[in-house]
């Protein structure tokens, strides 16, 4: 299992919950991560929850993304995290590569 | 998360209160189908809020119950008894497990486990064996011969398909459509689904706690249609759900592609992906779509760029009527359909009525009335000090506009007892079968009000008088038929008003209380000297007392006596009385006696020397001048009664003399009526109680404090203690030393 490691983009971790007690913030974070960069890394190993809410968070930001031309690629996932996307059947839409982190990315 | 979880439990309550009233009363009258439905939706409703909040163990014991109840609606088996004792057993089980995740347990513990294992067991062998597999109640015509050919024949899938889009504000209600498609997995397969964001607007625009997807799922499952709609009845209201059974025509897909916001063509390629179509079943159906609107597929290019599609849908004829005129509606399906949507507005209107408040808000808006009513009573001193008409006149319409919010506030705590007393219906049913005792209980004036926090606290001293009057008071079959009574026994519950009171009653029919029984037994412990006069009233009363109840049981001959002191004690503290009367051999009847608020009255301002003090207005009867002649003695003479007399003066020692002319308040409490002398009488005044502290706690005759208009405190005074006071001291100076003219013993009446 290898590690996702590319450190020429600049690395945004989300360390706390992606569920709608944090979704207003986060989705400020999100934006202005990806508008200070061309490419943007983001990285979800650390997720201990998400819902809806937090899925639509990624949801706008892949969408903003391709609409200014930019890359947002989800680097690590959490467990929790995969298994939300494989639900909703985006993994594919996302395009990013699906990683079990193997302890520390 | 967890607050998801408190009000599945609290709901989850509520539904089972339901649910157990519901086969009570199905005992009362079997083959009553809305009492049975009744029970099997709140059955459903637990299940389907235990399935949400992914509560396996509830989920998979509601289930087996559902199960039961489904045939006994479809009347596959009849109720008897023993199944009502089986179900109330297993709504009993339910709270335990509701009381397992309302602690936080990982699921239940072994003993509860085992309990359940059991529950299921029996439904299992005695009910549920005849057929290993539950009759899925119809499932919606998989293959009808077609109603008429339209459209292209019915497509290949055998699948369920179907499309839901969220409202907006799903996600803020605390709902997550995650739970609800996890558990739509529950009954079924999610064979594929598709997620559908196009409804989500630009950056800026999208709010982080709105929800803006959309699913199409084809689902294969034995579930039937309302199956399916059930796992989001919890989301009914804010979702659109659209289900095609199995085998659907082709027009209905086209249908369903015409009604949904999305484009057409991006909608049609979903549909194909998630497999409801084949790419040639689509071309086709597209084809006959285009032909009878054309322009549809124009728009729906320009439709794409945004979700609303809205220009695009003013070009289509409603889907109604393409399903009209091509006849491809089932019958069934509409009817189901309708019915539904009948459920779901009855639904809406119920929760119209309701709305849930923390009691905190509502304390915190009692106060503030309080305070305005203080406030209010300075403004409307100072405007008549002033001596302004308008001024005054304008304040007293707002001192009217208090009133009636404080009334209107007051009532908000209000709640009938009538839930309290259902409650009793089940306890007097088990414990009348383990006593072997035959007991109706009858309910009456279940619809009085009293404060919340009241009844809350009534619980526990009705259960033991219901209990007491069960155990002791109401006699064996054999032995009520010996006295020549009939053989049910009668046990009633009655709440009505009266004068500023609640008043609830527990009469049994019973063999009533023994006073020699008593009177011995209290001479035995010492609580009456032998030899002392007693009023029955007063006889019966010491059962109240501690030393008498708790040791020894008076219970075989006829005297009551577990707790009966805790009764009292209980009572008291809401500032209540408990009462009892009895008739040898006809039965007897407690009756409590509280005060309708804890919070706000109206109160009868007098003054004493420099103080003012405050009489609950509702227990005011008349004012009448006290003539010089009579000022000496502690009665006087109304219209032929004899009225004993307090004098405020000499009770509180307020110095200072008495003015020429007294006034007596004429107040009564539970029949009996008594005089309070004051100075002045100074009017009708909203009171606002205030406890006094601790301190203060032991004082007889006082009940609280209040503040007046200008700023000074007044006490308000405790009638019922006056009363007793009253009626006491007249006693005791009635035996003690016999006056030469009339006794002026307190009236009875």
């Amino acid at each position: 299992m290898a590690t996702h490691k590319k450190k020429s983009a600049p690395a945004l971790a989300i360390t706390e919950d992606l569920t709608i007690y944090n979704a207003a913030p986060l989705k400020q974070r999100l934006l202005d991560a990806l508008h200070a960069s061309e490419r943007l890394e983001i990285d979800l190993s650390a997720v201990g929850e998400i819902d809806t809410a937090g899925f639509q968070l990624l949801v706008l930001l892949k969408r903003e993304a391709r609409r200014l031309d930019k890359e947002a690629h989800i680097v690590a996932h959490s467990e929790t995290v995969r298994e939300v996307l494989d639900f909703y059947n985006m993994a594919a839409a996302f395009g990013d590569p699906l990683l079990i982190p193997a302890g520390k990315a | 998360m967890d607050e998801i979880t408190s009000v599945f439990v609290t709901e989850s309550r509520e539904q089972l209160a339901v649910l157990e009233a519901a086969l009570l009363e199905l005992e009362n009258r079997p083959g009553d189908d809305d009492t049975l439905n009744a029970i099997f939706r709140s059955a459903h409703t637990i299940k389907g809020g235990a399935g949400v909040i992914e509560c396996g163990y509830i989920v998979a014991f509601t289930h087996v119950v559902e199960n039961l109840l489904d045939k006994l609606r479809n009347a596959e088996i009849t109720l008897d008894s023993n199944l009502i004792a089986l179900l109330l057993g297993c709504a009993d089980h339910i709270g335990n497990l509701l009381g397992v995740l309302e602690a936080g347990a990982a699921g239940p513990d072994a003993d509860l486990g085992a309990d359940g294992e059991a529950l299921l067991a029996r439904l299992q062998r005695d009910w549920l064996a005849d057929k290993t597999e539950r009759a899925h109640g119809g499932q919606p015509a998989a293959m009808p011969p077609p109603i008429e050919s339209s459209g292209g024949g019915a497509v290949e899938t055998d699948c369920w398909h179907i499309s839901l889009r969220f409202g907006a504000d799903v996600l803020r209600k605390g709902m997550d459509p995650l739970s609800f498609l996890r558990y739509l997995g529950s009954i079924g397969r999610i064979e594929r689904l598709e997620t559908l964001t196009d409804a989500m607007p630009a950056a800026e625009a999208m709010d982080p706690e709105s929800c803006y997807l959309g699913f199409e799922i084809s689902f294969s499952s034995n579930a039937d249609k309302t199956a399916i709609e059930r796992v989001f009845d919890f989301v009914r209201d804010d979702c659109s759900l659209r289900i095609l059974p199995p085998h659907s025509r082709l027009s209905d897909y086209v249908g369903l592609i015409n009604t949904l916001p999305e484009d057409p063509m991006r909608l049609g390629e979903i549909l194909v992906r998630v497999g409801a179509l084949t790419q040639v079943e689509l071309d086709e159906g597209l084809a006959t779509q285009n032909l009878a609107v054309p322009g549809t597929e124009q728009s729906g290019d320009a439709a794409r760029a945004s979700a609303g599609a809205a220009s695009a849908e003013e070009t289509r004829p409603p889907i109604g009527e393409i399903l009209v005129d091509q006849k491809v509606v089932q019958p069934e399906l509409v009817e189901a359909a309708a019915a539904k949507q009948k459920q779901v507005t009855e639904k809406k209107a119920a929760e119209a009525r309701l709305i849930r408040i923390q009691a905190d808000k509502l304390d915190c808006l009692i106060d503030l009335v309080g305070e305005l009513v203080i406030a209010g009573a300075s403004v409307s001193l100072l405007a008549s000090k002033s001596g302004l008409g308008e001024l005054v006149e304008a304040t007293s319409l707002t001192g009217r506009l208090v009133e009636s919010i404080r009334d209107a506030a007051l009532q908000l705590r209000m709640v009938q007892i009538g839930e309290t007393f259902n409650r009793f219906n089940r306890v007097v049913r088990d414990t009348s079968r383990e006593m072997g005792k035959d007991i109706e209980l009858v309910i009456s004036g279940g619809e009085t009000e009293l404060d919340k926090s009241m009844v809350e606290k009534l619980g526990d001293p009705l259960m033991h008088l219901v209990r007491n009057a069960m155990d002791h008071g109401l006699e064996p079959p054999a032995v009520r038929e010996a006295s020549g009574k009939p053989a049910r026994g009668r046990l009633e519950l009655n709440a009505f008003h009266d004068s500023g009171s609640i008043v609830i009653e527990v009469v049994d029919d019973g063999a009533g209380l023994n006073r020699e029984r008593i009177l011995a037994k209290a001479i035995e412990r010492g609580l009456v000297q032998p030899g002392q006069a007693l009023a029955d009233a007063e006889v019966y009363n010491l059962i109240f007392e501690p030393g008498f109840s708790t040791a020894e049981k008076v219970t075989n001959i006829s005297g009551r006596g577990v707790g009966m002191d805790v009764v009292r004690r209980n009572i008291q503290g809401l500032r209540g009385s408990v009462d009892v009367s009895s008739t040898l051999g006809e039965g007897s009847r407690f009756a409590i006696r509280l005060p309708l608020t804890l919070a706000i009255i109206d109160g009868f301002l007098v003054g004493v020397g420099d103080a003012a003090y405050v009489i609950p207005l509702d227990s005011v009867v008349e004012c009448i001048e006290l003539s010089a002649g009579a000022s000496e003695r502690d009665y006087v003479n109304l219209r032929g009664e004899v009225l004993p007399l307090v004098r405020l003066r000499q009770m509180f020692a307020i110095e200072g003399e008495a003015p020429q002319r007294q006034n007596v308040v004429v107040v009564q409490y539970a029949g009996t009526k008594s005089g309070i002398v004051v100075d002045q009488l100074m009017g009708e005044f909203q009171t606002v109680i205030k406890p006094l502290g601790n301190i203060f706690r032991h004082i007889k005759g006082i009940g609280g404090s209040t503040i007046l208009g200008s700023g000074e405190v007044a006490l308000i005074l405790d009638v019922q203690a006056l009363v007793q006071r009253c009626a006491r001291s007249e006693e005791q100076r009635a035996t003690s030393a016999p006056p030469p003219r009339a006794l002026p013993a307190a009236s009875r009446t």
